[in-house]
C-alpha cells in the first residue's frame, strides 16, 4: 500500500490502522488503586473547599476523596453522583484545569493540584462498571414531563425528575442519545461507548422513554408539548453553526468543526474518515481544538488553528492549547478569514487577514496572507436557530441568541417552561454546567408540579 | 567541622548510631554491610543461651501502620530472640569485632532469670572481644510468656539482681535495656542503677495490635487466621520514647547514668533530640529496616552541619542540654501568653486552621473577611494553644508570637506581666504555697 500521508487533497486512511488506534486511546488512561492512592492522599480535605465553589454542580470533592483514600470507592462514587449523575463524563471531559483544579489550594501551594478530575473517573468508573445504583423513584406523581434532547442538560433533568416520581418523555432528534457527550466531543475524551454507557446507567433508575428523531420544530413544536405535558423542559443545544462571513461558503473542504467531530466519534474505524493534507481550523474553543488535534491524529501534515483574537482571550483553555501544540497544531493569534482559494470547486488555500482591536471592536489590519489548504473546518461557535421554535420564539424571550431565563433554574418567560443547557442564556458551553443546569430546572419543576 | 565521634561508658564509635538489637544486627552479613555503610556501632541481635535455638512463626512477622503516601510510620513484629545457633553468633561476632576494631560491638542477651544461665553465657560473650553487652528486659513477646525479656523488666527487684550478676562477673560494661511497658520508667531505672549497670537503654517496643484483618476478623499479622500482640517500634513511638528517656535523665535518683536513646530515630534530627534530653547515644532499627543502611549517611552529616550551624564542637556540648528544660506542668510560667499569627503570603486557603478552631477548639479563626475568604486570628477568642499551627499543612504559616510585658491580652483584656508565675502561686489552686517556685535540681 503506498504511503498516502504525503498525498495532496482530502484522503482517507493516511495513517495504518495501528497508529490510529493509538492516536485516538485514551488520552488520560485512568489510574490505578495505587495511583489514586497516592493522588487522593495529596487532598487537603480543605473547609468551605475551593474546588467546590469552583465546580458548577458542588460536589463535595474533598469528601468523595476522603472516602477513596478510606477505600471506600462506592461511597465516593455515591458523593460524585448525589450533585451530577454524569460525574462520569464530567470526570473525562470537564476543563478541570479551569475549573475545580484551578481552585486547589495545593495548585496555590505548588502549582500541582489534587487529579480530581482523574480520581473522580476511579470512582464513578467503579460503581457503573459494577452498576451500583444508589437512586430509587419515590411513588409516581403521575404528572408527565417533556424534555427537549438528551443531551447532558437533558439527562441530568430527566434523572432527577424521575428521582421525583414524575414521568419524562425525552424528544431526542438525533438517532442516539448523550447530545454532545456522544457527537460533540473528542474521541480520545471518552473512548469505547461511555457516553452510551451513561446513558443507560442514568436511565436504569426507570420511568424515562427518550424517542428518538424527534425533532423540535419538525416532528413537533413547543406549543404542543405545552399542552401533552404539565411541564415542558428545553434542552436541546445549538442546532446551527455561525458562518465564516466570507463570499464562498459552500466549495468542496469546507465543514462544520461539529460535525467532523461526530462522523469521528461514530466511525468504528478511523481509516475510513478522510483529513486533508494541510488543514485549517477557524475558532478558538474547545470545538477547534478537538477538531484541530484529531486532524492532526488522523494523519494530516499541517493543521493550523486560525484565530481572529489573541491567546488570552480564546475559549479553549490554556491547557487545551498547549496540548494542541504538543500534538503539533500550530496556532496563530489575531488573524480572520477573507476567502477561500478554490480549484474545480476545491479548496486549495485560504486568504487571511490579520486583525488587531480598533477603539470599539475588532478589525482588519488590511495585511493579508494565505495558507494552502485542502480542508478548511469553521469552528466558531453555535447558534440557536429560533425556527426550531416554530414560532414559539415571538412569547419566548431570546438574549443574545439563547432563551433567557430569570432565575438559576432555568425559569423562561413562558409559563411551565424551563431551559438548560448551551439553548439557555448564561452557560458555559459546559457538560458540567448544563448538567448543573438540568438538575437545577428539576428541582424546580418538581416544585412547580408539586405546589 | 563538629567532631561526632562518641565515647558511651568507655565504649568509641566513630558516630553516635548504634543499630539496635533486632533483626539488621542477627549475623555478619548485615552488620559487616551496616559497618561498610559507616554505622558507628551495633548491639548484636539478642543471644539466647545454649541448647536448641529459638523457634520463629513462619508466617508473617510484622505489620505496619501508614502515614500519607504510606509512608511507614509505625512497624510492629513477633520476632523472637535469635534463632541461630549461639556457637554460630559467637563465632562471627568475634570476627566482625577483629575485622571492625573502631566500631562498637555490642552483645544483647536474654537468658532465663538464674544466676548460673547469666554466668554461663558471659565468659563466652567476653572471649568476643565484645565491647559490651546489653540485657534484654525489653521484649514484650514470646520470650516475656517463659520469664524472659520484659517479664523481667517489668519488676524492678529482678532488674537489679540480674545487672548485679552480670557486673560481678564480666568485666564488660553493662547496658540495661528498659520496656515501656510499665507505669513508670523510673522505678526500673533506678533499680538497673542499683544493680550496679552502667547505662540504660530504652525504649524497647510497646505492646501492641497493629491492626486488624476486617475480613477475617483477625489481628495482624495474621498466623492462620490468629494473631497475637507484638512490640511497636518506628516513628509512632518516638515521643513516648523522649518522654521516657527525659523523664530518667532529670529523676535525682537516676541523674547522670548514661542512657542510649531509641524509639523511632528515623533523622539526625531525631538523634539530636534524644540527645538534647539526656541521651549519650542513640539506637536506631525501624528507619534502617524501611530504608536500608544507608540512611546513615543523612544522619551522620546532618548531625554534624546541625552542630556546625550552632556551634557545638562535639557530642558533649549537646547531650542534655534540654534535660533543665523539662519540668513539670505546675512550674510553667503562666505569665507566658501567645497568640497565632498567620501569615498570609504563606496562607493557601485550605481553610484547615479555621474548622479546627470553629469545631473544636475557641473560635478563634475567620474564614470570611469583608465577603472574601480570609483566614486571621481573633485575638479576643486565641488562648494561644497551638492546634492551628498543628493543623496547618504549610511550614512556618502560621507562628505563635509571644505578648510582650505590658501589651494587651484581648481575650483576658489584662496587662502581659513581666514576672514568672506558676500554678503552686495561683489563687484558684486550693493548695497554692506561696512562693513555692521549682526546686533546684
Amino acid at each position: 500500500m503506498a504511503d498516502k500521508r504525503m498525498e495532496d487533497g482530502v484522503v482517507a486512511g493516511r495513517l495504518p490502522a495501528k497508529e490510529l488506534v493509538a492516536n485516538f486511546a485514551d488520552i488520560h488512561p485512568p489510574l490505578d488503586h495505587h495511583e489514586a492512592s497516592v493522588a487522593a492522599d495529596r487532598c487537603y480535605f480543605c473547609y468551605d473547599a475551593p474546588c467546590v465553589t469552583a465546580c458548577p454542580t458542588e460536589i463535595d470533592i474533598p469528601l468523595f476523596i476522603r472516602q477513596i483514600a478510606a477505600d471506600n470507592r462506592i461511597g465516593a462514587a455515591k458523593t460524585i453522583f448525589d450533585q451530577n449523575i454524569l460525574g462520569g463524563m464530567c470526570a473525562r471531559v470537564c476543563p478541570t484545569e479551569t475549573l475545580c483544579e484551578q481552585a486547589c489550594v495545593r495548585e496555590a501551594a505548588e502549582g500541582k493540584p489534587v487529579r480530581i478530575g482523574l480520581l473522580q473517573r476511579f470512582a464513578t468508573d467503579a460503581a457503573m462498571e459494577q452498576d451500583a445504583q444508589f437512586y430509587e423513584r419515590v411513588a409516581s406523581t403521575g404528572k408527565r414531563v417533556a424534555v427537549v434532547g438528551a443531551g447532558p442538560a437533558g439527562l441530568a433533568c430527566a434523572h432527577r425528575l424521575a428521582m421525583h416520581g414524575h414521568d419524562v418523555v425525552i424528544l431526542e432528534a438525533r438517532e442516539r442519545p448523550g447530545g454532545l457527550n456522544e457527537y460533540g466531543i473528542a474521541t480520545y475524551k471518552t473512548v469505547g461507548d461511555f457516553a452510551q454507557d451513561e446513558v443507560d446507567y442514568i436511565t436504569d433508575i426507570g420511568g424515562i422513554d427518550i424517542r428518538y428523531s424527534q425533532k423540535l420544530g419538525r416532528d413537533f413544536t413547543l406549543g404542543e408539548l405545552r399542552g401533552d405535558y404539565e411541564a415542558v423542559f428545553l434542552g436541546m443545544g445549538l442546532g446551527g453553526v455561525n458562518d465564516l462571513r466570507i463570499e464562498n461558503e459552500a466549495p468542496e473542504g469546507l465543514e462544520d468543526a461539529v460535525d467532523f467531530i461526530s462522523r469521528l466519534r461514530q466511525a468504528d474505524d478511523k481509516s475510513k474518515i478522510a483529513i486533508g493534507r494541510r488543514v485549517v481550523v477557524i475558532g478558538g474553543g474547545m470545538t477547534a481544538v478537538d477538531c484541530a488535534v484529531q486532524a492532526k491524529l488522523l494523519g494530516a501534515e499541517d493543521v493550523t488553528i486560525a484565530y481572529r483574537r489573541g491567546q488570552e482571550q480564546m475559549n479553549a483553555s490554556r491547557y487545551e492549547q498547549d496540548l494542541a501544540a504538543s500534538r503539533g497544531v500550530t496556532i496563530k493569534h489575531w488573524a480572520m478569514p477573507v476567502d477561500l482559494a478554490t480549484d474545480g470547486g476545491k479548496i486549495t488555500g485560504i486568504e487571511m487577514e490579520y486583525t488587531k482591536l480598533g477603539d470599539t471592536r475588532l478589525e482588519g489590519t488590511g495585511e493579508r496572507f494565505s495558507l494552502d489548504a485542502d480542508q478548511v473546518f469553521r469552528a466558531i461557535g453555535q447558534t440557536l436557530v429560533p425556527d426550531d421554535l416554530s414560532g414559539a420564539a415571538d412569547a419566548l424571550e431570546i438574549v443574545a441568541g439563547r432563551i433567557a431565563t430569570i432565575d438559576a433554574h432555568g425559569t423562561t418567560n413562558m409559563q411551565g417552561v424551563w431551559a438548560g443547557g448551551d439553548c439557555a442564556a448564561g452557560g458555559e458551553e459546559l457538560t458540567v454546567t448544563a448538567a448543573a443546569q438540568g438538575r437545577d430546572a428539576a428541582e424546580a419543576i418538581n416544585m412547580s408540579l408539586r405546589a | 567541622m563538629a567532631d561526632i565521634r562518641n565515647d558511651f561508658v568507655g565504649i568509641k564509635s566513630p558516630n553516635p548510631f548504634w543499630l539496635a538489637s533486632a533483626p539488621p544486627t542477627d549475623k555478619a552479613y548485615n552488620v559487616e554491610r551496616a559497618f561498610k555503610a559507616g554505622w558507628g556501632g551495633v548491639v548484636w541481635k539478642t543471644l539466647g543461651e545454649a541448647g536448641p535455638p529459638v523457634v520463629n512463626v513462619n508466617g508473617p512477622r510484622y505489620g505496619a501502620i501508614y502515614g500519607g503516601d504510606r509512608r511507614l510510620i509505625g512497624l510492629n513484629n513477633i520476632e523472637l530472640i535469635t534463632d541461630r545457633d549461639l556457637q554460630t553468633n559467637l563465632r562471627e561476632i568475634k570476627e566482625v569485632k577483629a575485622k571492625w576494631p573502631d566500631r562498637a560491638m555490642i552483645v544483647s542477651i536474654m537468658v532465663p532469670c538464674e544466676e548460673q544461665a547469666w554466668k554461663s553465657i558471659l565468659p563466652l560473650v567476653e572471649e568476643t572481644g565484645a565491647d559490651g553487652i546489653e540485657l534484654n528486659f525489653g521484649c514484650p513477646h514470646g520470650m516475656s510468656e517463659r520469664g524472659m525479656g520484659a517479664a523481667v523488666g517489668q519488676v524492678p527487684e529482678y532488674i537489679e539482681m540480674v545487672t548485679r550478676w552480670c557486673k560481678q562477673t564480666t568485666r564488660m560494661p553493662v547496658i540495661v535495656k528498659l520496656t515501656p511497658n510499665i507505669t513508670d520508667v523510673r522505678y526500673p531505672a533506678r533499680a538497673a542503677k542499683s544493680g550496679g549497670a552502667d547505662a540504660v537503654s530504652l525504649i524497647n517496643t510497646i505492646n501492641s495490635i497493629v491492626s486488624v484483618d476486617l475480613n477475617d476478623f483477625a489481628p495482624e499479622p495474621t498466623i492462620d487466621g490468629k494473631g497475637s500482640h507484638g512490640g511497636f517500634c518506628g516513628p509512632a513511638v518516638k515521643p513516648i520514647a523522649l518522654h521516657m528517656v527525659a523523664e530518667i535523665a532529670r529523676d535525682p535518683e537516676t541523674a547522670g547514668l548514661p542512657i542510649s536513646g531509641i524509639g523511632g530515630v528515623t533523622t539526625w534530627r531525631d538523634a539530636a533530640e534524644f540527645m538534647s534530653l539526656g541521651a549519650g547515644n542513640v539506637q536506631v532499627c525501624t528507619a534502617a529496616m524501611t530504608y536500608g543502611f544507608k540512611i546513615i549517611e543523612e544522619m551522620t552529616a546532618g548531625l554534624s552541619n546541625w552542630m556546625d550551624e550552632q556551634g557545638h564542637t562535639t557530642l558533649d556540648d549537646v547531650v542534655g542540654r534540654a534535660t533543665p528544660n523539662v519540668t513539670a506542668w505546675q512550674y510553667l510560667n503562666l505569665n507566658y501568653v501567645t497568640k497565632a499569627r498567620i501569615d498570609q503570603d504563606k496562607c493557601i486557603s485550605c481553610g484547615r486552621c479555621h474548622i479546627a478552631c470553629e469545631d473544636t477548639s475557641h473560635q478563634a479563626i475567620t474564614n470570611m473577611v469583608d465577603g472574601e475568604r480570609r483566614f486571621e486570628v481573633i485575638e479576643e477568642e486565641c488562648v494561644g494553644c497551638n492546634l492551628c499551627v498543628n493543623v496547618c499543612p504549610v511550614e512556618d504559616c502560621i507562628d505563635m508570637v509571644q505578648l510582650p510585658a505590658g501589651a494587651t491580652d484581648e481575650r483576658t483584656k489584662e496587662k502581659v506581666s513581666e514576672t514568672y508565675f506558676n500554678w503552686t502561686e495561683h489563687p484558684n489552686n486550693p493548695t497554692a504555697a506561696k512562693g513555692t517556685l521549682e526546686p533546684a535540681e
